[in-house]
């Protein structure tokens, strides 16, 4: 256990860094960040004090180190625009990113397992079909047209919701069933996929024989064992979430890190977007890092294998 | 009267009881034409191919045509204000929606198929290599998946689209960087699969070189997968750039893409709708025949990888 440990830390910490150097290089890209942030009519003059102003006259390297080590103090610099420190930025809105993922992770999870589970119990029935249908629908309808869809009905016609702001409960309702409908079908395939193989191995037939309530086997010895893929897409999901809410967030305005990144790219404030990316990369491979120890402790085969 | 006969006259019984078996690709004739959904969703992509390809002749208007006295005409089945002269009616600045939409076609098609086509060469060969060579080279491949999975993909597009501008090829580049992985990840357990095959075994014994290996002998047996990965791909990546081409860090204006018309339709969906809705229902059915065309694919090539 201590030396698959150690070589999946070995790989977490190298990819980290990795993540770390794009993060930093994504709005260099440019070429002449200075020249971008002086504005369009800056004389030369202007865009080399701009340069200096924000120790873009260094050498990329000094400039990725000196980023970098202030990161490992928990210093991700100051906005260009604000003027606020990274940080607390950040803080004050991955509550509502977070929030927003775990309500979407949860409507497409109350949906898409007994979705999948009535599937794989009738598989090619009128059933199963209709929950294929309902995946094939969540996988193809663009999340973007589907917000503006829900605003219409509940927000416009039936005034149940309101349309935007991050205030209360209700707030999230709209985006988290937004969000949730996309990531329904890979949970639904998977409980349906899982369940038709279980219910197929001998440890159920052998359940049934001995006339245990059928219901309870469905649950607590067949559910059981194909709930353990979903763990692991969970943390995969919601990792992919944190990233993935910027159209949702800037759709319902809500005022998550999505939101933010998405200002922020669009003003080039690039030790906010550097920052985003890179804490979004680390908490994705921190999670599947999890995910990975959670599987390695409940399957000795992964963690000896 | 047999046309030849054959010495020992045991001819007509021989056929009697020889069992056709059909030919691979015969049995995949048979399996796409009885498969309803591949069908279904192949007949729907060619007709937006052909709107697509067809567009400058098919089209009523040119798609950047303006007429300001003619804004926001309702379409036609709209009793009061619709007209035959623009049955999709015309969007803020007059021009006829529905040349719009069939010029969008162009561009998600365009972009959707050579994403997918470009990342599908990438990551193929990438994950090719690594299942081939295992060992040092194999665990860097790892580590630039890992990287790649690390990276939220969203944001790095759009990071990527804002510093080097929103044109097509750009867009394609972007695009295809957001989906090489799974081509790689699964061309490369393929690979470890079949490396161990004799016939790879041989064309190592007669000094065939390494690339030619991974061409001649390994790559035929990963296309299938291949090309169910990069139908699937094409549909993400129509979605992603009309996500994009919404949020204004995609195609620009005024080229007629599906995701910019929905989002300048969005200001008037409370009055107008449909100028969401035509852009948002072509998505989704292009989307969706692609897939189900796709899975289709899938059943076809390898039946016995269903559920």
């Amino acid at each position: 256990m201590a030396k698959f440990l150690l070589h999946r830390l070995y790989i977490a910490i190298l990819v980290a860094i990795t993540v770390s150097v794009i993060a930093f290089s994504l709005l260099r890209l440019s070429g002449d960040l200075a020249a971008e942030l002086a504005g369009e009519d800056a004389s030369e003059e202007e865009i080399a004090q701009t340069a200096k102003q924000y120790g873009l006259d260094r050498p990329l390297y000094v400039q990725y180190f000196d980023w970098a080590g202030d990161a490992l103090t928990g210093d991700l610099g100051r906005s260009l625009f604000t003027n606020e420190p990274v940080v607390e930025m950040i803080f004050e809105r991955i509550g509502v990113t977070i929030k927003l993922a775990l309500y979407a992770i949860f409507v497409s999870l109350i949906v898409a397992i007994p979705l999948g589970v009535l599937a794989s119990v009738r598989p090619n029935t009128l059933i199963d079909r209709m929950a294929l249908g309902i995946a094939v629908f969540g996988q193809a309808i663009p999340n973007f047209y589907f917000a503006l869809l829900l605003i219409l009905l509940f927000a416009v016609n039936l005034r149940w919701l309101p349309i935007s702001g991050n205030d209360s409960f209700a707030n999230f309702i709209l985006p988290a069933f937004t969000l949730g409908l996309g990531a329904m079908p890979q949970f639904m395939r998977l409980t349906r996929s899982g369940m038709l193989d279980v219910l197929d191995s001998d440890f159920i037939r052998t359940a049934r024989a001995k006339g245990l309530n059928p219901r309870r086997v469905l649950f607590k010895h067949a559910l059981r064992n194909a709930i353990l893929p979903i763990v692991s897409l969970m943390a995969v999901v919601l990792g992919f979430l944190l990233g993935g809410t910027v159209i949702i967030e800037s759709i319902f305005a809500l005022n998550g890190v999505g939101f933010l990144a998405f200002e922020s790219i669009m003003r080039q404030d690039f030790p906010v977007v550097q920052s985003i990316v890179f804490i979004l990369s680390l908490s994705y491979i921190v999670l599947t890092l999890l995910s990975d120890l959670i599987n390695a402790q409940l399957d000795p085969r992964i963690r000896l294998g | 009267m047999p046309d030849t006969i054959h010495p020992n006259g045991l001819e007509d019984q021989v056929d009697e009881f020889e069992i056709a078996v059909p030919s691979p690709p015969e049995l995949m004739r048979r399996r796409a034409k009885s498969h309803r959904g591949f069908i279904i969703g192949g007949s729907v992509v060619l007709f937006f191919l052909a709107v697509a390809v067809f567009a400058p002749v098919l089209a009523p208007y040119g798609p950047y045509d303006q007429e300001l006295t003619k804004r926001l005409i309702p379409p036609v089945w709209d009793a009061a204000k619709g007209t035959w002269d623009h049955p999709f009616g015309t969007d803020a600045l007059g021009r006829d929606y529905l040349t719009r939409l069939m010029y969008g076609a162009q561009i998600s098609l365009m972009i959707g198929f050579f994403a997918a086509a470009v990342s599908a060469i990438v990551g193929s060969t990438i994950g090719m290599i690594g299942g081939y060579f295992g060992g040092r080279v194999d665990n860097f491949i790892m580590y630039l998946i890992n990287v790649k999975l690390a990276l939220p993909g969203l944001l790095v597009a759009l990071s990527l689209v804002s510093v080097f501008g929103g044109s097509i090829l750009a867009l394609i580049l972007i695009l295809s960087f957001l989906f090489w992985d799974r081509y790689a990840v699964v061309t490369r357990s393929v690979t470890q699969q079949i490396r161990v095959n004799d016939y790879i075994t041989a064309a190592q014994a007669l000094g065939t070189s390494r690339t030619r290996i991974i061409i001649g002998e390994v790559l035929p047996n990963v296309m299938n997968q291949i090309i169910v990965i990069a139908s699937l791909e094409m549909a993400v990546a129509i979605i992603v750039e009309a996500a994009l081409s919404f949020l204004g860090l995609g195609v620009q204006p005024p080229t007629p893409s599906w995701g910019l018309l929905l989002s300048e339709g969005r200001s008037y969906m409370f009055f107008m709708p449909y100028l969401i809705n035509f852009p948002g229902l072509a998505i989704f059915f292009l989307v969706i025949s692609i897939n189900m065309m796709g899975d289709g694919i899938r059943d076809i090539t390898a039946p016995e990888g269903r559920n």
